[in-house]
């Protein structure tokens, strides 16, 4: 067992946990983050999808104590004062999303994309979303709620 | 699908990382941890030693001198495809980057840990192999530079003794007027591609890489840019795909055969 601290959400947690416990489950179990999902653990679902100093990453390939130093990002930071982020509206309003299992690793990819690249094209929106396994939607509603908000990117710089 | 225990090292500079490394005959470098991760998980890989690169920030740069970039061994798959000297100097290297995996393994994935894991299905290896990449990777005893050819031994298996760090890796630049295109094909986005193929054209000489079907990639050199359909019958005839029972090595003949086609086709009209 090793003592640590992760920065998860701007707040710092004291963790003792071994070497080898993921990232996902130490942000669940030791955090009480439950918002992150664990899928396939192996780096193919992207339901754990999480931000490492702004980067998204896979937080089941990613071991906690490396964590060090870093920043996470997780779902639960999203919001701010109960306040949807305006991909999260979009995706409630197109329906993009069912039973939500895979919905905060797509939030937390498509929250770090849009940021550098707000105005992508549907056929890249495509690419970066195959990352991100559902298997309620088919997708198509994703998609649109992910174009709704690089709409209103372009309509305000218009 | 967890990990067996390890013990964890944080070196702060290349030569404690090398000590950890002679020191311990059981331990794995890890930087990215996009294959190796994976891999403890399922505990196909059972380290007794895991050693963390992720502080080395100085093997992170892209660096040009007069003929080669040279890419340190922890910049990330999306630098390396977003970089702008890479984009420039070695377009062939940014795009096949770009298709590799997804966005959020780009985002954490390694140049170095891509060519040190040598799948011979992936693209970095293939990348390097096709343009004559050299690698450069240190050891206790000093530095060493291995060309690509050599680097790369069968499959995931690489020239890498158990005590070294592979660095970085040098690829030469495009000349003026080179052209280049890269294909792959997998079954879903993002997967390992079942076969893939790059090729640079100079001088009316082409350059074929394939990937995925034998256990390194297989470079073909000096051809005519002549027709494309006969280029991908011959390709096929060049390689002896890996027998399996879910890719026979049939199928692979005639992915060779459609891809080459189709990379030379797009090379000779590219600009």
């Amino acid at each position: 067992m090793l003592d640590f601290e992760l920065t998860v959400n701007g707040e710092r947690h004291a963790v003792r946990a071994e070497p080898r416990k993921l990232l996902c489950d130490v942000l669940r179990e030791d955090c009480r983050l439950t918002g992150t999902h664990v899928g396939c653990e192996h780096g193919v679902c992207g339901a754990c999808t999480v931000l490492i100093d702004g980067r998204p990453a896979r937080a089941c390939l990613t071991y906690a104590v490396q964590m060090q130093g870093h920043e996470i990002t997780t779902i639960e930071a999203v919001a701010k004062d109960g306040k949807p982020s305006a991909l999260q509206q979009a995706l409630h309003e197109a329906h993009g999303l069912q039973c939500g299992f895979c919905t905060p690793g797509i939030v937390m990819t498509f929250e770090a994309y849009l940021k550098e690249n707000p105005r992508p094209s549907e056929e890249a929106v495509r690419e970066v979303l195959s990352g991100n396994l559902c298997r309620c939607t088919g997708y198509q509603n994703i998609v649109a709620a992910i174009l709704r908000v690089a709409q209103a990117a372009s309509d305000g710089k218009a | 699908m967890k990990p067996a225990p390890f013990r964890y090292h944080r070196p702060q500079s290349l030569g404690e990382a090398l000590a950890l490394l002679s020191g311990h005959p059981d331990a794995r470098v890890i930087a990215g941890g996009q294959s190796l991760g994976p891999m403890m998980n399922m505990r196909l890989a059972q380290p007794a030693e895991l050693v963390d690169l992720n502080d080395l920030k100085n093997l992170s740069f892209v660096n040009e001198h007069e003929n080669a970039l040279e890419i340190g061994a922890l910049t990330r798959h999306h630098a390396v495809a977003t970089s702008p000297l890479v984009r420039k100097h070695c377009p062939l290297l940014a795009e096949a980057a770009q298709t590799i995996g997804h966005y959020a393994i780009r985002s954490r994935g390694t140049l170095g840990g891509s060519l040190a894991h040598a799948d011979p299905a992936a693209q970095l290896p293939l990348v390097a192999a096709t343009l004559g990449a050299e690698i450069a990777v240190a050891g206790k005893r000093g530095e060493r530079r291995i060309a690509a050819k050599d680097f790369f031994v069968s499959l995931m298996s690489t020239a890498l003794e158990p005590d070294e760090i592979l660095v970085s890796a040098r690829f030469p630049k495009a000349a003026p007027g080179e052209r280049h295109a890269y294909l792959q094909f997998s079954r879903r986005q993002g997967d390992f591609a079942i076969v893939a193929v790059a090729c640079t054209l100079l001088h009316q000489k082409l350059k074929i890489g394939i990937g995925g079907v034998e256990d390194k990639p297989v470079v073909l050199l000096d051809l005519e840019p002549s027709d494309p359909a006969a280029l991908g019958r011959a390709a096929r005839e060049a390689v002896d795909p890996t027998e399996n029972p879910r890719v026979p090595a049939l199928y692979r003949k005639e992915l060779v055969e459609v891809l080459v086609k189709r990379c030379v086709a797009k090379c000779l009209t590219s600009s």
